[in-house]
């Protein structure tokens, strides 16, 4: 039953995007998404192998050659079922995974060809699922058993999801007017639309899962009170408090956190000021410190709210840059200007106490460090002034604090991440915990694989207890 | 939704309002702020809870409406309703028993004074309140504190009422041994107080709302210099050392909006919403 197969293509099939030219003034997505005829002919570039690497390289174990298989034969429908087996925001995963260093890393067409672009054909069938209408899978019969799960981010609501399948009553608790986590508060509506993260939301709620929003755990309710309501806990509050570099003139005003630009750009829509009540002071001489995906973010943010002049200030050079390459080359392709080797000494402010000038100094690259990148290191005399009228702060984030400082007991390490076994569980009979709130600042997708973990393991947890 | 179960006009344009809110109510402790949201399109803005009541489940904040949103709050009757509300935000005022305790109120924020002036009398404090407003017509709660309080000054900026200005303090400071002062108002005033009592050593709070987004920890717009040092009045205030805050840097601050506060107000007035 085998069809002759087509001579395999090396190249993959580009993804249309919006003119770098009009989308730096518009805050639309970015990538618009394949079509019908796109999808189909990029998933006959899979090879379906028979021991699928690309599936190891997946932290929530889709089933992808089958997938995309049956995008290959254009049951769409069938499609987007068997990624939910395994994941439950595909429109999120779709859009914003590193599917560079993951799946499509292990792709076996890479080593001779582009690996195939798994990310945006599960974009595609996502996507299509949702101009459709959500099926909603059948419930499963209830265990009678409770969850609660500690902020609706991706580790909290993959938790969710997968115990509401396996017939637990899941509530979901977010101290934000809004659940998506970062996927609401941090990452900009040109990289992933927040009505597809409100959908995914709102099809895990159809799940069976109630979300609680504006309830703060570890203040209104301690972790402790949860524990007589419910059989078990997951805690996925993430990596939510701003890092700052403590140098001279951090307070001026101008001076954002990475996290307070795009909290009102981004959750709050400031963008739409004053259409929505939240301002944000955005200059013409913008400066971005730090050179990750949320400085991306940020950078790209304040060249759509109308900034003239827009720099990434980054201490490394462009190899060392955590920022994924696509969002690297976008930005470029927008008209950032990229300052690398150079770090921020100190802040100079007007008479009214907002920021005008960022003293810097270069650097230059020294030995490895602990992280294996090279250290970047000052080079005497090479002060210089930049002129900016706005800062923002892109140099990480740390765990949030609440429930560790709330609750006796739980065991959290020097860095303020909680302790668990490989599975989510803490030093607390019941509680698990995932996400960046375990690892530190890190990917959706791998917040997404710890909920998953820990899903997995609460289930045996309420199973064998008696 | 949080639904209005009580509204009261104290005077012109300042409001009190009970919010349904249970959770928040029965565990809410004087000196803790709540941040509430009162549409789809609004904004996010922090409020000091002047009271709770655990029965009926309400707490209570006074808001002074100087801009759109405190507005558009004011302009909302009993049985309406707000969009979001989140509570038990900020550390709780220190109750302990110190002695004598001089409460000083500012404008809108007597209200929450009030709160915290109740607590420190239960809690076997001598209580001196001072209440202070911009002039005889804005002052409000003199009734409320004068029932908690064993003596009472009222001061008014512009010497309608009671004292002008706060430099009577000076001379109360040199007469009377007081333990500690709580200052709780527009930030010049705690600035003020503060600035009084450094000579005398007197342990001085202030109690400081700057602006914030989340109010949980992770904007960071509400960051503070207090004795050199960088902090957020949402998770490591609201309450401060007086003497050691940046009253200067605080107040550049406060303005960093002030042109789009009042474009925005300007548009609610007109009753339009987009440019």
């Amino acid at each position: 039953m085998s069809k002759p197969k087509p001579k395999i293509r090396k190249e993959v099939v580009p993804m249309p995007k919006q003119d770098p030219k009009q989308r730096s003034r518009n805050f639309n997505e970015v990538a618009l998404g394949y079509t019908e005829e796109q999808a189909v002919s990029e998933a006959e570039r899979c090879l379906q192998c028979g021991e699928a690497q690309c599936v190891k390289g997946c932290p929530v174990e889709v089933d992808i050659p089958a997938f995309i298989n049956l995008i290959r034969e254009r049951r769409f429908g069938e499609a987007i079922r068997k990624v939910k087996e395994k994941n439950s925001l595909p429109a999120v995963c779709g859009r914003v995974c590193p599917q560079e260093e993951q799946c499509q890393a292990n792709c076996t067409l890479g080593k001779v060809g582009d690996p195939v672009s798994v990310g945006r054909l599960e974009r595609f069938v996502a996507d299509w699922e949702r101009e459709q209408g959500y099926e909603i899978p059948q419930k499963s019969v209830p265990t009678g058993k409770k969850v609660a799960i500690v902020g609706a981010g991706p580790a909290g609501l993959t938790a969710a999801a997968d115990l509401a399948k396996l017939g637990y009553g899941v509530v979901v608790f977010e101290a934000l007017h809004k659940p998506g986590g970062v996927l609401i508060y941090g990452i900009p509506e040109f990289r992933l639309p927040k009505r597809i993260v409100e959908a995914e939301a709102e099809y895990i709620g159809k799940l069976g899962v109630a979300v609680r929003l504006n309830v703060m755990v570890g203040k209104l309710y301690t972790l402790e009170e949860l524990l007589e309501l419910f059989d078990a806990v997951f805690i996925g509050t993430g990596a939510g408090l701003p890092l700052f570099m403590r140098i001279p003139g951090e307070n001026l005003c101008g001076v954002y956190s990475a996290n307070e630009f795009l909290i009102r750009v981004n959750l709050m829509k400031a963008y739409a000021f004053p259409e929505y009540d939240t301002p944000i002071c955005v200059g013409e001489r913008v400066a971005v410190v730090g050179g990750g995906n949320v400085a991306m973010d940020a950078v790209r943010c304040a060249l759509r709210l109308g900034a003239k002049e827009v720099r990434i200030v980054y201490r490394r050079s462009m190899e060392e840059m955590p920022a994924r390459a696509e969002e690297v080359e976008n930005a470029e392709e927008e008209g950032i200007i990229f300052e690398f080797l150079t770090n921020p000494k100190r802040f100079i402010g007007n008479e009214r106490g907002w920021v005008k000038a960022m003293e810097c100094k270069r650097m230059r690259l020294g030995e490895p460090d602990e992280s294996g990148r090279r250290r970047p290191v000052p080079i005497e005399g090479s002060d210089f002034m930049m002129d900016v009228d706005t800062v923002v702060i892109a140099i990480g984030r740390s765990p949030n604090p609440i429930i560790q400082q709330t609750t006796e007991g739980l065991q959290v390490t020097k860095w303020g991440t909680i302790v668990t076994d490989q599975n989510g569980k803490t030093s607390i009979e019941g509680v698990y915990a995932g996400g960046d709130i375990v690892t530190g600042e890190a990917t959706v997708i791998s917040a997404m694989g710890a909920g998953k973990k820990a899903a997995r393991a609460i289930n045996e947890y309420l199973m064998n207890k008696k | 939704m949080h639904k209005i179960v009580t509204k009261r006009e104290l005077v012109s344009h300042i409001n009190l309002f009970e919010f349904s809110a249970k959770e928040i109510a029965a565990k809410t402790k004087p000196g803790q702020f709540v941040i509430l949201k009162v549409d789809e399109k609004g904004e996010r803005i922090p409020l000091t809870v002047a009271g709770a009541d655990v029965k009926k489940g309400t707490i209570t904040v006074v808001c002074h409406e100087v801009g759109k949103t405190t507005r558009q709050l004011g302009s909302l009757k009993e049985g309406d309703c707000i969009l979001d509300l989140l509570g038990l935000l900020g550390k709780p005022a220190e109750i302990g028993k110190f002695g004598t305790v001089l409460c000083v109120g500012g404008g809108v924020m007597v209200a929450p004074l009030h709160f915290q002036a109740k607590a420190f009398r239960e809690t076997g404090n001598v209580v001196i309140g001072v209440i202070g407003a911009r002039t005889e017509n804005q002052l409000i709660f003199e009734g409320e504190m004068r029932e908690v309080c064993n003596e009472l000054y009222v001061a008014t900026d512009d010497g309608t009422k009671g004292h002008k200005g706060l430099d009577f303090l000076r001379d109360l400071f040199k007469e009377r041994r007081i333990d500690r002062v709580v200052a709780v108002g527009p930030i010049v005033m705690m600035k003020t107080v503060s600035e009084l009592t450094r000579p005398f050593g007197i342990p001085t709070i202030v109690n400081l709302i700057p602006i914030m987004v989340d109010g949980m920890g992770m904007c960071g717009a509400c960051r503070v210099t207090v004795g050199g040092k960088t902090m957020f009045a949402c998770v490591d205030g609201p309450d401060f050392d007086g003497h050691q805050v940046d009253f200067e840097e605080l107040t550049a601050r406060l303005k960093m909006y002030a042109p789009q506060e009042k474009l925005a107000f300007v548009f609610h007035e007109k009753g339009e919403r987009s440019l």
